[in-house]
């Protein structure tokens, strides 16, 4: 079965709210025109000591030997908030990460999961906060498997919780389609739009003299 | 039947109902910066896709760029330079319009766009940047993309997009003189939480907008996505439409009247009803300052650093302990005893002319406390010769700034220059951890704060 269909992992909580994309990966870690290697800036300010080190921080909770290859994260609401840098996203697949729950989500960040094929699931904090204290009662034993088609997580004993998610965005993530290729099968209606609207609004479409 | 302004802009451009929620919205306007739209370029390259309409595209340096006089492609960010000339080569192959980095449209993407007339009322823009809301200010339908979202529009001229609600937040009476705009917005932000837009484009409205000059509107539009909002929307008036129409790209002839009489219609109808409608009342709104590491974290400048146990919210009161030990600030503290190293006036946020002009005003005959490192970085080169006309350069260095090139500069720190360590009084939008130089303290508010504070060597209004 396809991974992102299905996937069983360590869960790690990060439950503060507003955690921001600068936090999730600083600007000065980008420093290649590049989506590829990224994982270990990722959480760079916080997991490593010092910002020119990469010695870990032991406090810092992927750190810790029991999250250790964590790969779903149970977060708090806002997450992704504040800048588009979708190098956030890049850096948490690199990382490993193939699902984070939260209450909420930076919007820009929400669509730039789906793009990647990494699970943004909106979950109430209730159940976030009843999945981390089963997590974290044995991180290694009590992992969480998630099942996007039936749109539940299993936890202990394979008790089921549901989530919702977008028809739309489920169906980018099942089926992980080139939207680009499906927009551009739309191509008449896009050029029967412009037409249209070249004859409403004019002057979108002169080339601005700058 | 009654329409809101945004509901005007959403159906202006759908192309095609995709889905629930999901439709296929056309781009106007695309506009990349050297951070984010570089790797959008080269995707599209790497996928052998053409840009639809790279007339209508814009590409601009500004984040890496730096801003000390006599600037060229090495940067003091390390491998700025990579991101430099990869983005000046996707751009010239992808045949859209570049604003290199000494050119004198060159400026923060979101600045130079409304300045030159790229975008006007009514129309969309898109960027991969989180802060191109701020074009709502015009009464345009502009949101932050990411680069993946950014090659889509590339190549189709269109998104998909899920429809956001819409929220019209009414400003009730008039702020006090020394109220600024940026002021109203985070109050705004700090009354209804950092998410509180979340899945909304948020109409601003009220006497308090109108009475706003456009840099003002700006301000406001900029920090929507602080609330988490999809974007921020100001209905265009004559202000807006005398503004538009001084810019280089105002559409002429009889095509200008054609233009107005769309622009006066974008507004929201009488009786226009809204998914959700907040009211602030004026009155409550006065000079205030960050004291936390999210924009909502927020305290009047005669106030104190509030107890984290006062929240009732049990994550808020998680949420400024943590910003309090970052901070090194304790519950009680007067906002105006915290002694400052460092004073930012630039980003997309506020340093326009009126937002340098106002600072300026405040800076005259004055200078910096001798322990500040004070800069003063403007929007757009544009900006900057229109503030050196005036004369506005020779207060700023004289009382101790630093006069810089424009660009986003110390904005946030991308490996180079950094407030690493220091405390910053700041006209940004973001206090983040870490944003502006690992350890950095930053402390948001409007430019005359930034001015006074600089000028007192702690935390003050421009007034006191």
């Amino acid at each position: 079965m396809n991974e992102k269909v299905f996937h069983r992992g360590i869960a790690a909580p990060l439950p503060r709210p507003n955690i921001d994309t600068d936090a999730i990966i600083p600007s000065r870690e980008i420093r290649r025109v590049s989506k590829e290697g990224l994982g270990e800036a990722l959480f760079a300010g916080w997991r490593y000591l010092a910002a020119d080190s990469r010695e870990p921080e032991p406090d810092f909770i992927l750190n810790k030997a029991r999250y250790r290859g964590a790969s779903i994260l149970l977060a708090g609401e806002n997450f992704g908030c504040g800048s588009s840098r979708e190098h956030a996203v890049w850096a948490l697949k690199d990382f490993g990460v193939k699902a984070i729950f939260a209450p909420s989500f930076g919007g820009i960040f929400f669509n730039n999961c789906a793009l990647n094929g990494i699970l943004a699931i909106e979950l109430e904090e209730a159940k976030i906060r009843r999945l981390t204290e089963w997590v974290e009662l044995a991180p290694r034993r009590h992992q969480l498997e998630i099942d996007l088609e039936a749109r539940q997580i299993r936890w202990r004993e394979g008790e089921a919780m549901r989530f919702g998610i977008e028809p739309a965005r489920r169906a980018l993530l099942l089926e992980g389609l080139d939207s680009i290729a499906a927009t551009l099968r739309k191509k008449s209606a896009i050029s029967a739009f412009e037409e249209a609207d070249g004859k409403r609004r004019p002057w979108v479409y002169q080339l601005p003299d700058v | 039947m009654p329409t809101t302004l945004f509901d005007k802009l959403w159906e202006l451009h759908e192309v095609a109902v995709l889905g629930d929620r999901e439709c296929l919205i056309y781009t106007d306007r695309i506009f990349l910066h050297e951070r984010t739209g570089s790797i959008a370029l080269r995707g599209l390259e790497q996928a052998g896709r053409d840009v639809r309409a790279p007339g209508r595209v814009f590409c601009i340096m500004d984040h890496i760029v730096d801003t000390r006089p006599g600037r060229g492609d090495v940067t003091l960010v390390p491998h700025g330079r990579e991101f430099i000339e990869a983005t000046r080569h996707s751009a010239s192959r992808a045949g859209i319009h570049l604003f290199d980095v000494n050119d004198p449209r060159q400026g923060i993407v979101h600045v130079a766009a409304a300045e030159h007339g790229i975008v006007l009322p009514g129309m969309s823009a898109v960027c991969p940047d989180s802060h191109t809301c701020t074009l709502g200010a015009l009464g345009a339908l502009a949101w932050g993309i990411g680069s993946t979202e950014a090659e889509h529009a590339l190549a189709t001229s269109t998104l998909r997009v899920s429809r956001p609600r819409s929220m019209r937040v009414n400003l009730r009476g008039e702020t006090a003189p020394d109220v600024t705009a940026k002021d109203i917005i985070l109050h705004l932000i700090a009354r209804f939480g950092s998410q509180s837009g979340r899945g909304y484009a948020v109409e601003f409205a009220g006497p308090a907008i109108r009475a706003l000059a456009m840099d003002g509107r700006f301000t406001i539009c900029n920090m929507a996505v602080e609330m988490g909002a999809f974007t921020g929307l100001i209905a265009p008036d004559e202000r807006t439409i005398a503004y538009v129409s001084s810019t280089k790209c105002a559409p002429a002839g009889p095509l200008a009247d054609l233009a107005a009489a769309h622009w006066r219609e974008l507004r929201s109808d009488e009786g226009a009803g809204f998914d959700l409608e907040l009211e602030v009342d004026c009155a409550e709104i006065s000079p205030s300052v960050t004291w936390g590491t999210n924009p909502e974290q927020l305290a009047p400048i005669s106030g104190v650093v509030p107890d984290p146990d006062a929240f009732a919210d049990p994550r808020k009161a998680l949420a400024a302990r943590e910003a309090l030990t970052y901070m090194d600030l304790s519950a009680g503290t007067a906002l105006s005893s915290i002694r400052i190293d460092a004073a930012f006036i630039g980003s997309c946020t506020n340093n326009r002319l009126g937002d340098l002009r106002a600072a300026a005003n405040y800076l005259r005959g004055k200078k910096i406390a001798p322990w500040v490192q004070a800069l003063c970085v403007p929007g757009s080169s544009a900006v900057k010769r229109a503030a050196e006309a005036e004369g506005l350069d020779r207060i700023f260095r004289a009382a101790g700034f630093e006069w810089r090139e424009a660009g986003c500069s110390l904005c946030f720190h991308a490996g180079g220059e950094s407030f690493g360590g220091k405390r910053v009084i700041s006209s940004t939008n973001r206090n983040f951890q870490g944003r502006q130089g690992p350890g950095a303290r930053t402390h948001l508010g409007s430019p005359q704060t930034v001015a006074a504070s600089a000028c007192q060597g702690y935390i003050r209004a421009a007034e006191t």
